[in-house]
């Protein structure tokens, strides 16, 4: 029961939801760049929420099933195809025997999910299948590989069929320029009044430096009072600021600790929507406040429990 | 102390503002008690030098309650005035030869000190073990006695060995795995700081106390220390 991979593309690595409580010994968490569609993905399915997935960045993966199976797409549309037929992302699709699965460029987003029926069988590294190459750990092995031709990318059998949609409320237009919530938090108090200005009201770039360890943007540069600051944990989405006064987002592989100041911190699903913009898109921030985050995401989740027409719920 | 938001499912706790015995005392104890005393809500853990990264789990508890839960979890640990004895010391053996020092002259001409010297005075006091961070098992470890600090290099080198203990400012630390890096280094360990397979995975975490034992090259080998990365 295995889909093959052909050829791995840019890059297409295991994840599931991420390597939780090693945070204290150094261990990022890593995960999908974008839980949003990483989330639906699995909910199509009616998977279990961290069920494992692929996590295809830009594009170029082909994979040919060697089983019937019952996927789903989400996220980026890298024009994706079956057997050479154009397939719209965020809902599910049956596969037969022979298939050939095909991402082949970016038409919008950056980052599509390719979740199976059941998830894909991955090894588990510190109760994680999660892929850090830097660190080694997660992928189909545990060794933090990321996949390579010939990959068998192994689930179980499953004999029914799902035919299901995500709500069309619930689709990102991920060519839109991005306006992101800053939660104040962190050094933001050493950010004077007019650096703060500069910073809710300047376009920022996505630069070509972009992994999953953060987001470098460009831009008014920005100050704070301080040089650097006393090391201290990291949250996903964090607002970095160094000398250089351009900000750095800092995403799923981020380090664990570090010293520069930071102005605030983005919420999970905020970070998300920047992981599917790539070098050149627009991005902007406003003030938000932890208040609205938390609602946000306590209404995402509801939405996310209650499905879709198709979805079998819990 | 104090708690600070940070995004919708982490928050920060502050315990002081400077690095020092007293914020990685607090740090450590309250580390402990959120650990014992949270387990069900909290999912991760950040202890650095002078705070505490808390996640938790929204579904389970919101702002208002992790803020009531980690006020409760650290008032009892302020009591606990005594300084904690139960801190671990780990010693590590270290081999300062030249072949593994790689940056011993640097620090030798910055110093103005002889290589006997340096190692003397980096092996002859107990450390901190205040954050671990920049990768999986990295610990910082201070603070060096003033002789031997010396700036971080100005180019970073694209790959330290695994093992190697290095200096930068009043820190020192190992390197569990071979990482670019652009610490001073002036000896190697053939200790195994990170272990997946272990199951503590890693050999010291904040809180504990490290001592560094000088060895000589044939006691390294015999340690299985490896100088294949040269």
């Amino acid at each position: 029961m295995s889909f093959e991979v052909l050829d791995p593309g840019m890059l297409a690595l295991i994840q599931d939801t991420g390597r939780y409580g090693y945070q204290h010994i150094g261990v990022t968490t890593g995960g999908p760049m974008d839980e949003h569609a990483f989330l639906w993905a699995n909910r199509l399915l009616n998977n279990e929420l961290h069920a494992p997935q692929v996590e295809i960045t830009f594009g170029k993966l082909r994979l040919l099933a060697h089983e019937d199976a019952c996927i789903a797409i989400t996220g980026a549309d890298l024009g994706a195809r079956i057997n050479d037929q154009p397939v719209l992302p965020w809902q599910t699709y049956q596969i037969s025997r022979g298939d050939r699965i095909e991402f082949t460029m970016p038409v919008s987003g950056l980052r599509a999910y390719l979740a199976v029926s059941g998830g894909f069988k991955a090894t588990l590294k510190l109760g994680s299948c999660a892929t850090v190459s830097r660190e080694g750990l997660g992928g189909l092995d545990g060794d933090g590989a990321k996949l390579t031709k010939g990959d068998r990318l192994e689930f179980d059998a499953y004999e029914g069929s799902i035919v299901a949609t995500v709500p069309d409320s619930e689709l990102p237009d991920y060519r839109q320029p991005l306006r992101l919530g800053v939660i104040p938090g962190y050094q933001y108090r050493h950010f004077s009044a007019f650096e703060r200005m500069k910073f809710f009201s300047c376009d920022y770039e996505v630069s070509q430096n972009i992994d999953r360890m953060g987001y470098r943007l460009s831009g008014d540069a920005i100050q704070s009072e301080l040089n650097g600051i006393v090391s201290e944990g990291i949250a996903y989405g964090a607002i970095q600021v160094p000398s250089d006064g351009q900000p750095i987002v800092l995403m799923k592989d981020r380090q664990t600790i570090g010293g520069y100041p930071k102005i605030g911190c983005l919420s999970a699903l905020d970070a998300g929507q920047l992981a599917q913009r790539g070098p050149g898109a627009s991005v902007s921030f406003y003030l938000s406040d932890v208040a609205d985050s938390e609602a946000s995401r306590m209404l995402f989740n509801r939405r996310l429990q209650k499905g879709a027409a198709g979805i079998s719920r819990d | 102390m104090r708690i600070e938001s940070v995004n919708e499912n982490t928050c920060i706790v502050y315990f002081g503002d400077s690095i020092g015995d007293e914020s990685a005392r607090l740090v450590k104890l309250a580390t402990e008690s959120i650990h014992r005393s949270m387990a069900d809500v909290v999912t991760d853990l950040v202890p650095s030098y002078t705070s505490i990264l808390v996640s938790y789990d929204l579904e389970k508890v919101d702002r208002f309650g992790i803020v009531r839960m980690l006020s409760a979890a650290t008032d009892q640990i302020s009591d606990a005035a005594p300084v904690d004895d139960s801190s671990r010391i780990v010693e590590l053996p270290v081999y300062y030869g030249p072949e593994v020092g790689l940056d011993q002259d640097a620090v030798c001409e910055y110093s103005g000190l002889s290589a006997e010297e340096v190692i003397k005075i980096h092996s002859q006091q107990v450390y901190q073990v205040y954050a671990i961070g920049f990768a999986p098992g990295f610990a910082y470890l201070g603070s060096t006695d003033e002789r031997i600090a010396i700036p971080r290099k100005s180019t970073p080198r694209l790959k330290v060995p695994t093992g190697s203990v290095g200096l930068a400012g009043t820190q020192t630390a190992i390197y569990p795995s071979s990482t670019p890096g652009g610490w001073q280094i002036i000896g190697r360990t053939p200790q195994k700081m990170i272990d997946w397979d272990s199951e503590s995975l890693a050999l010291v975490q904040v809180g504990d106390q490290v001592r560094f034992r000088a060895i000589d090259r044939q006691e390294f080998i015999d340690l299985g220390g490896s100088f294949d990365e040269l």
